[in-house]
């Protein structure tokens, strides 16, 4: 199977996946007792946000190793976990209003995932920009590690900033997942959903990772 | 070592020379943030939000656009001057190249800042009295942050297509941060806090500048290879 | 002084060669005059033995380093609103020419090439052939070993072009390494010792010029370009 057919089959088994940890979390988990129903899009929610920090930490790796190595797939990777961290992003984004309106009768509202996945939406889409303004394949692909690794960086400096000053940060800009005060099931709920949602990852970056390639022969050839 | 040091310095020099000599780039970022500065007056509603309260953000947000003035001449000159290739060509060490490109515009942004700061003062009523040394460390640390990587970023941006507006679209999130250090900062030291409670985002402010220096002079020169 | 071996390099993603499996050899006193339409890669080969594109097979070492190589291309490399002196000054410092020596030989590459009485002028205002001057004062302060000239002679009127050439056989005799790529055989036939036609990044014939005059030189050039390759020779090393 060619990596854009393992890539397609992973997706759709991952789809069928999020629709049974959907059941499960309609059905099987509790309901929360202070947001209600609107909180099941939690599930999502975070899972989502959490993926798209690990698109642009694979993206920095992936960068850093490129520098090294100049290994153009190392390259094409990273435009494709680009790519599909910012529709992780763009879920987040879009799912977070949703559920901010009937819970916190806004539509937006500046929590830490929220916050911290708009601005790693930014980085990314400052990344598309950037491979879309060059026009030069290597220039584009040297161009781009040099922005992902310093997008990766600014990352972890904010990861670690958060740890190291708690004090200092009214509106902590990090993601820190949620998970002490979960009981059980929903806890179990959450771990797979997120299983569910690095399945996606994969699948999406195999396909756009072979879309990448193809265009990469069209052009040789 | 030594070499390096007297090669960016060289570097520097000529930028200086040539920036303060045609005068334009400097002239217009001064006017600028002046016209930016009254922008902010008339767009404020003095009964509805005190002045103080806005204050550290419009310093900024001034300064940070300022800053990205300066940044795009940087190389821009180069390119103008078709010299670019030249000091690829050079035994110049292209780390040398970063650190006086930084220096300029460090130069070219303190300026900005020297007036820019006393307008502000002036157009705001602010209040620095005794604050004034430790927001000048402020200013100092946070104009370095945003020039370290927008040295790097303007290097890569001059070689694309819209060029002045790429930076700001790939340089504003890594100034968030700074931005938001130094906006606390001073809204502390603004409003009278005591110097321990600001000492932690001059720390802050400070690892942002020492990570970012070291990770945008290692990459530069990957910038700049052809 | 100079080796180029197996270079080869191509942009657009392969789908235009600059440099196919290009090698030769220079020593002091040696000038090589690189013929060939324009994309024929004589751009390329210049930047590579430059450093300053790394390519994507083969190698090339110019002994010294970037140190001792002169450039003169398509770029002025000059300033324009810093003066001619300045200019010098700037590039010396940056080739490392010792301080105290800087204004000396800037002095002298001035005089060199005639611009004694412009040094102060700021270069946007000279005239085109007059900035192709500044440029090789340029290329000459740090006292270079080797120099590569990529169409030096374009913005040169007749006497300028004449007093190049009288300058650039002076410097070969004394000892330096040449490399000279023009589209113009005329320019460049006499001054060479060796001769290389390039087509499509690939030197279709290299040889000493072993006595012959340009228009004998031309003759074998335009052959070359019409038969697309063939020609004697091949590529091969040449030896001072």
């Amino acid at each position: 199977m060619t990596i854009a057919q393992k890539g397609r089959w992973l997706v759709v088994t991952g789809l069928v996946m999020l629709g049974g940890v959907y059941v499960r979390a309609l059905a099987f988990t509790p309901v929360e007792r202070f947001q209600g129903l609107a909180q099941k899009i939690f599930y999502v929610h975070v899972p989502a946000a959490v993926t798209t920090e690990l698109a642009v930490i694979l993206l920095g790796l992936a960068s850093v190793f490129y520098l090294f190595l100049r290994d153009p797939r190392l390259d094409r990777f990273a435009e494709a976990s680009a790519e599909v961290g910012m529709v992780f992003a763009a879920i987040v984004l879009t799912t977070g209003p949703i559920w901010g309106k009937p819970i916190w009768g806004t539509w937006w509202t500046w929590d830490a995932r929220l916050t911290s996945t708009l601005f790693l939406f930014f980085l990314l889409a400052g990344y598309q920009v950037l491979r879309g303004a060059v026009t030069d394949g290597s220039l584009r692909a040297r161009y781009s590690a040099v922005l992902g690794i310093c997008a990766v960086v600014l990352v972890g400096f904010i990861h670690l900033s958060v740890y190291l000053f708690p004090t200092l940060h009214p509106q902590p800009i990090v993601l820190k997942p949620s998970k002490p005060s979960l009981p059980a099931e929903m806890l179990l709920t959450l771990v797979l959903s997120f299983g569910v949602f690095v399945v996606l990852y994969i699948g999406f970056v195999m396909q756009r990772y072979a879309i990448a390639t193809r265009r990469a022969e069209t052009l040789h050839g | 070592m030594g070499e390096l040091v007297r090669q960016a310095w060289t570097i520097a020099r000529k930028d200086l020379t040539l920036e303060f000599r045609s005068r334009t780039a400097i002239v217009s970022a001064l006017v600028f943030t002046a016209l930016v500065l009254t922008v902010f007056n008339f767009g404020r509603d003095p009964t509805a939000v005190s002045t103080l309260d806005l204050a550290p953000s419009i310093l900024w947000v001034t300064f940070t656009f300022a800053a990205m003035l300066a940044l795009n001449r940087a190389f821009q000159l180069e390119l103008d001057n078709q010299a670019l290739e030249g000091l690829l060509i050079s035994p110049l060490d292209r780390r040398s190249l970063y650190w006086g490109k930084l220096l300029a515009n460090l130069v070219f942004v303190a300026v900005v800042e020297a007036v820019g700061l006393p307008l502000f003062v002036l157009f705001f009523n602010v209040p620095v009295g005794n604050a004034l040394l430790p927001l000048l460390a402020v200013i100092a640390l946070a104009t370095l942050g945003f020039v370290a990587v927008g040295t790097l970023f303007s290097a890569m941006v001059v070689r694309t297509r819209f060029a002045e507006l790429m930076l700001p679209v790939l340089l504003l999130p890594f100034l968030l941060l700074p931005l938001t250090y130094a906006v606390q900062a001073t809204a502390r030291l603004l409003d009278g806090r005591p110097l321990s409670e600001v000492a932690g985002w001059l720390r802050l402010l400070a690892a942002y500048d020492i990570v970012f220096l070291a990770v945008a002079s290692w990459l530069f020169p990957y910038t700049v290879e052809e | 002084m100079l080796w180029a071996e197996g270079l080869r390099h191509a942009f657009n993603e392969g789908r235009v060669v600059a440099l196919d499996d290009v090698s030769f050899t220079l020593t002091a006193g040696q000038t090589l005059a690189v013929f060939g339409p324009n994309g024929a890669g004589k751009t390329t080969l210049l930047k590579v033995l430059a450093g300053l594109i790394r390519p994507q097979g083969g190698s090339a070492r110019v002994a010294g380093g970037r140190r001792v190589i002169g450039w003169i291309g398509h770029q002025s490399h000059l300033y324009g609103h810093l003066s001619v002196r300045e200019n010098l000054l700037f590039w010396g410092a940056l080739y490392g020419v010792p301080r105290a020596q800087r204004a000396r030989q800037a002095a002298d590459a001035l005089a060199r090439l005639g611009m004694s009485d412009r040094a102060e002028q700021a270069v946007w205002s000279l005239s085109r052939g007059l900035v192709q001057r500044a440029a090789i004062a340029k290329a000459l302060i740090h006292d270079p070993e080797v120099l590569l000239l990529d169409e030096p002679f374009t913005g040169l009127d007749l006497g300028a072009a004449a007093e190049l050439r009288a300058l650039l056989g002076a410097l070969r005799g004394a000892g330096r390494a040449l490399v000279l790529a023009t589209h113009n055989v005329d320019e460049g036939a006499e001054l060479a010792t060796d001769i290389a036609f390039q087509l499509r990044g690939r030197f279709v014939q290299l040889a000493p010029r072993g006595g012959r005059g340009s228009a004998e030189i031309a003759d074998a050039y335009r052959r070359a370009v019409a038969g697309g390759g063939g020609g004697g020779g091949g590529g091969g090393r040449i030896d001072g």
